[in-house]
């Protein structure tokens, strides 16, 4: 042994990830990556300041959200700062209740999502030959339905109940975000350290948990805020159409249907919440974009050699 | 059998599969799921008597097997029952000129985003990181966040009633008159759609072209001396689009699923708007029809890219070596 | 060389951007007319950037930064537009390393050929150029048939791809090719084909060629002149001659020293270390931390442009003092374990056939693994030697037919069905250290699962597991706490190494344990395998697809072709008087120097 010179440190190569992300747990090198993108920063920015006002928006509202201010769609004035709904109550005490609900079942649906589609789509990544054909045919047909036209066949049934948006809106994430760990799991799957685990007999779950997961956790994250910005336009949609939220409770995809047809009177009752949800929407959006990126990032610098 | 005609068939047999399943898929969400449909339907109040005569109209005092036989049948003959909400009258009788109008709408938009999106996607691959390119990415990533209907009420609020008063707010098509004289109608709610749709063709197209410009053949096209337009026109868009046409078929797909919001809120009398009401008057029969040709859209566009693609590629055409 | 000077490259710089690290500097370079310049490097050297600077083309994130490249006077860095386009495929031309991925997978292989010709304007009408591109057909030996233009890259072989890239090439008879690794890709009997052809056109067409490789033995007889690359410069450039008899450069001799001989008459010896990358390179002589003959000027300063002549040039302070010691003479070789003749069967294939979902690859092979003894299986791609050596291992999951014995117990067909004890008994170390550990694992993880798996220790004990393990490989426990992005190939591959020591298996697999890896480091692998198998009295099962490695390692070898093996015996009886055709044409395609 001892005519070989030992290889330490001094004298070797840089790692390959010259960024210095890369190693240990991959999405904390993806986040911090993330964060140096502007975009991200904005992203962040809008999310935080929208949650706020959703989270104490009704701390600040002047008036109760079911209360009556003044006749249907009357103009701004010093009661309502802008003005009242068809109803007559006030839009902007609405607007500050109205996101609370957007945001939270949205959020559930997502983590639904993301958890289903991961399940499915780790076991048929791993598995292969015909269990992954079976869960992947089964996912490919649920597909075929757009994911809006899906949840509306489904409230048709059993009606407009909250947890059954919820369920479905993050069931019809299910099968895309399977599609997308399927494809990061199988390409894992095919390295050599996880047959290298197989000869050692460590068991097939061992091998989806310690060693498959742990490297797809980043397109996960890109994954996840991909699925949310989906998540609040569907379940805000929902509402727009009737078939969320019920009256009369404050919500901003509601408080769009109730006042569309007085849009060219009183266009606040209709332009703020569009707009907050727009903005939220994009607000997510450029998060996931900035993780996308960093996820780009870490696997140029880190896979090659 | 040449194996070209071999794959396209596999893929027709697993087109053909998948449209049954989805019938099987909706079926079983409308009438056999352990809910009590007719219950459902008519609320709590509903007399014993009600129910039962319901219950036998939706065929639901068979056994699920005899009534998805029975539907799948109508539905192979073109007979997709009658509508529960319009008594007696055939569903197709309801839906012919909305699927004809639906048509229309989609086309339209279709025909707007796909050729506007890769033409913005190539250029702003081949003019990477260049201003052009920040402009577009930052639309397409505003563009792909904003709900459909979000962009749709944006649009009225600055093109029909507040900014601009320009377009009509709403798309009332008027049976009556030929749809040529009241295409204005048609200009908000396609707009909204390519908008929708635009962003995702043109991304992926950026990135199937990026990739290709990378690409090895593409550097050896170049250090070959050929001039730049050959390069791009032979060795790189070719070879770009090909990947990418699965993508366009599945957001074309998304553009069927999209006219539900889109028709909803300009009042245009299409399939969704049919739907939309449907839900709201859970008329199960219309339903079923509707969500079935929704999806039917989707498995035959999908076929459609999967045959182009191997017509394209080389590679899967002439069969692998 | 009487030539004329066709090509001169002078002070090429090339950084990458907007970083501005330097990849190469300070590189000039002449070639003459009807010469053949071999430039040689290993991996993060910077020869390809090189090579790709000669039509003034960088890929994404490198930028030529300095220097000039004059063909017949004018600087070719300084041109553009239609003046460049009309350069590049017409003056200078380029021979890709992957033909595979260089032709455009849909378009038809004429139109490709075609296109070099009208691009360049070549000859005076259709028919002309028609005529030439039958005649560049026939030189690279390939049919000019409508029907074989007509097919695409994928309906060819990748030996028939490559030729179709040296034939586009050669199209417009151009003054000066730049051919980048052009056979990397390819088995050696093939490059053995293409390097004949290459070497042939150069020659008839008299043109100045630069040959880009990591493989000093594909230049030995191909180049007439060589100059050798390290992190980014050239440090020694001379005829072939020189450089194989009288180099003066210590990374030039050791780099010789590494490269496995199939002849048996050099020991192989690894240089310490590996290469350093962009952006990591130490000042003063890039090579100084792997050198023996380091003094402190070399940690500071660059050595300036010397030598004995113009035509052998050398960039190194010592090396008067180099070139003063025969070379060789410090080569010391591994012990040959003595041929033990008690054949006591480790494991013993019989009859075995396996598929790859329908397709059959191995054909009843029968093979046996002697105790303390290193088999090695010697094949080109696709015939079949590692689908036999994972069947072995319990990794091949297709079907199986025959007999696979352990002691004369049949061992279970997939490792999951084996007991613990044979699991732990026969180990396997895989082709890339790149893939084969998990990069979110640290090294302290890594060897712990073994040990984890086949044993109950206590955690000291572990602990002490693994830093034995980490000796046996020659690595610090410094390296516990790093996760395999931070560490260099060799290193990897020693942990990986490590792991299969640490579950302390009597088989040992190694599947092409090297060919990821550079050759000076593949040296120190080589090196380190055959010191362990000495030491512990391991069985191995070397896998390869170089002839050269076999007497390195080996003392029995089995020969494989299309699934089955064509030959087998001891290394000395195989390597000497082959008896089978395949064995012999093998021998002779591999490039010795």
């Amino acid at each position: 042994m001892s005519e070989l010179p030992k290889v330490t440190d001094s004298n070797l190569v840089e790692p390959a990830s010259a960024s210095g992300g890369g190693a240990g747990s991959e999405w904390v090198a993806t986040l911090r990556n993330a964060w140096s993108f502007n975009r991200t920063r904005i992203g962040v920015g809008i999310v935080v300041v929208i949650a706020l006002l959703a989270v104490l928006g009704p701390v600040f509202a002047p008036h109760t959200p079911t209360e009556f201010v003044g006749a249907p769609y009357a103009k701004a004035s010093g009661t309502a700062l802008f003005g009242t709904d068809s109803l007559g109550r006030d839009v902007l005490t609405r607007v500050l209740y109205g996101g609370r609900t957007v945001l939270s079942l949205a959020l559930a649906a997502t983590i639904i999502g993301l958890f289903g589609g991961v399940t499915f789509g780790l076991i048929a990544g791993y598995a292969r030959r015909w269990v992954d054909e079976t869960v992947m045919r089964t996912l490919d047909v649920l597909l075929a339905f757009p994911q809006l036209v899906l949840v509306l066949l489904l409230i048709s049934v059993v009606g407009p109940k909250l947890w059954l948006i919820v369920l479905m809106v993050g069931l019809s994430h299910a099968p895309r975000i399977a599609r997308v760990t399927r494809a990061a799991a199988l390409e894992i799957s095919q390295r050599d350290f996880v047959k290298a685990a197989e000869a050692l007999g460590e068991s097939k779950l061992r091998i989806l948990v310690a060693e498959i997961l742990p490297n797809i956790t980043s397109p996960l994250l890109v994954e996840f805020g991909l699925r949310l910005t989906y998540s609040i336009g569907l379940i805000a949609a929902l509402s727009f159409l009737g078939f969320g939220l019920q009256p009369p409770a404050a919500d901003w995809g509601l408080m769009i249907n109730e006042n569309r047809i007085g849009v060219s009177v009183q266009p606040w009752a209709v332009a703020l919440p569009v707009m907050l949800i727009g903005v939220l929407t994009i607000g997510t959006n450029l998060i996931a974009d900035g993780l996308g990126r960093a996820l780009i990032g870490i696997e140029r610098t880190g896979g090659e050699s | 059998m040449p194996p070209l005609l071999k794959l396209i068939l596999i893929r027709l047999g697993l087109g053909i599969l998948t449209l049954f399943l989805v019938s099987v898929i909706v079926f079983w969400a409308t009438q056999a799921l352990p809910t009590d449909t007719a219950q459902a339907i008519l609320g709590r109040e509903a007399t014993p008597e009600r129910l039962e005569v319901l219950r036998a109209k939706l065929g639901l005092d068979q056994p699920i097997q005899a009534q998805y036989g029975h539907w799948l049948a109508g539905v192979a003959r073109g007979d997709l029952g009658e509508s529960l909400v319009q008594q007696d009258v055939k569903v197709t009788k309801l839906l012919s000129s909305r699927v004809v109008n639906s048509g229309i709408l989609v086309l339209v938009a279709a025909l707007v985003s796909v050729p506007f999106s890769i033409l913005i996607g190539s250029l702003s691959a081949v003019w990477r990181d260049t201003k052009f390119d920040s402009v577009v990415s930052t639309g397409n990533l505003a563009l792909a966040a904003l709900p459909e209907f979000v962009v749709g009420i944006g649009l009225v609020l600055l093109f029909a009633t507040s900014v601009f008063k320009w377009m009509p707010a709403v798309s009332r098509i008027d049976p009556g008159v030929s749809l040529a004289s009241q295409l204005d109608l048609l200009v908000l709610p396609a707009a909204t759609l390519t908008l929708a749709v635009a962003p995702y063709v043109s991304r992926i197209l950026r990135a199937s072209m990026i990739e290709v410009l990378e690409s090895e053949y593409v550097m050896m096209a170049r250090l070959k001396g050929l001039k730049g337009p050959l390069v791009l026109w032979r060795h790189a868009l070719p070879n770009a689009i090909a990947p990418t046409l699965q993508v366009i078929a599945l957001n074309l797909a998304w553009l069927a699923g999209g006219i539900v919001v889109v028709e909803y809120l300009f009042a245009y009398p299409g399939i969704g708007q049919s739907l939309v009401d449907a839900v709201a008057n859970r008329d199960l029969p219309m339903i079923q029809a509707l969500v079935l040709l929704i999806a039917a859209v989707y498995v035959v566009l999908n076929l459609v890219a999967d045959i182009a693609t191997i017509l394209v590629s080389p590679r899967l055409r002439t069969g692998m070596r | 060389m009487s030539g004329q000077v066709v090509l001169t490259v002078e002070d090429l710089k090339i950084v990458i951007e907007p970083s501005g690290i330097l990849i190469d500097d300070e590189v000039s370079l002449t070639i003459r007319q009807g010469e053949v310049l071999g430039l040689v490097g290993e991996s993060a050297s910077g020869k390809t950037t090189v090579a790709t600077a000669l039509l003034k083309h960088q890929r994404r994130g490198a930028k030529i930064a300095g220097g000039r490249v004059l063909v017949g006077g004018r600087d070719v860095l300084a041109l553009s537009g239609e003046e460049l386009r009309e350069v590049r495929g017409g003056l200078i031309s380029y021979v890709p390393q992957d033909a595979s991925a260089s032709l455009n997978p849909a378009v038809r292989i004429g139109t490709q050929l075609m296109e070099i010709l009208e691009a360049h304007d070549y000859g005076a009408s259709g028919s002309a150029r028609t005529e030439r591109l039958e005649e560049m057909m026939a030189e690279v030996l390939l049919p000019s048939d409508r029907q074989f233009l007509r097919r695409y890259p994928h309906q060819l072989s990748g030996g028939q791809q490559q030729r179709v890239a040296v034939a586009m090439a050669f199209a417009c008879r151009p003054k000066v090719i730049v051919l980048d690794e052009p056979t990397t890709a390819l088995d050696v009997t093939t490059q053995a084909h293409v390097l004949e052809t290459v070497k042939g056109l150069s020659e008839s067409y008299g043109v100045a060629a630069l040959y880009v490789t990591h493989d000093l033995a594909v230049v030995a007889n191909l180049a007439d002149r060589i100059a050798v690359m390290y992190a980014g410069r050239l440090v020694e450039v001379g005829s072939r001659n020189d450089l194989f008899t009288r180099s003066l450069h210590p990374y030039s001799r050791k780099l010789l020293a590494a490269i496995p001989d199939l002849t048996g008459n050099r020991a192989l010896q690894g240089i310490p270390g590996s290469a350093p990358r962009p952006g990591s390179r130490p000042e003063g002589c890039a090579f100084a931390p792997r050198c023996d003959w380091v003094i402190d000027r070399c940690l500071s300063e660059f050595p300036p442009v010397d030598g004995p002549g113009a035509d052998h040039q050398v960039r190194c302070w010592r090396h008067a003092e180099v070139g003063a010691e025969p070379m060789g003479s410090d080569a010391k070789g591994a012990e040959r374990v003595k041929f033990d003749p008690s054949l006591e069967n480790v494991i013993a294939v019989s009859g075995l056939s396996a598929y790859y979902g329908r397709k059959k690859t191995l054909h009843d092979v029968t093979m046996h693994l002697h105790t303390r003894r290193c088999i090695a299986l010697v094949g080109e791609s696709g015939s079949g030697k590692t689908t036999l050596a994972r069947c072995v291992a319990g990794l091949h999951h297709f079907k199986i037919e025959g007999s696979i014995k352990h002691r004369d117990k049949e061992l279970a067909r997939d490792a999951r069905g084996r007991d613990r004890a044979t699991r732990q008994t026969i180990q396997y170390i895989f082709q890339s250290p790149y893939s084969s550990l998990n990069p979110r694992k640290t090294v302290r993880q890594i060897l712990t699962q073994p040990l984890r798996v086949f044993f109950d220790f206590s955690k000291s004990e572990t602990e002490d597991r693994v830093a034995f393990a980490l000796e046996q490989v020659a690595l610090d426990t410094s390296v516990l706490r790093r996760y395999p992005d931070e560490m260099s190939g060799g290193e990897r591959q020693r942990v990986a190494i490590a792991r299969a020591l640490a579950a302390e298996p009597t088989v040992l697999i190694c599947d092409e344990v090297t060919s990821s890896l550079d050759v000076s480091v593949q040296a120190a692998i080589v090196e380190l395998l055959a010191q362990l198998q000495h030491e512990t009295g391991l069985s191995m099962l070397f896998v390869t697809h170089n002839l050269a490695l076999v007497r390195s390692i080996a003392q029995e070898v089995a020969v494989m072709s299309e699934g089955r093996i064509v030959e087998a015996g001891t290394v000395d009886k195989v390597l000497e008087d082959p008896q089978a055709d395949y064995t012999r044409k093998l021998l002779s395609d591999t490039p010795t120097i």
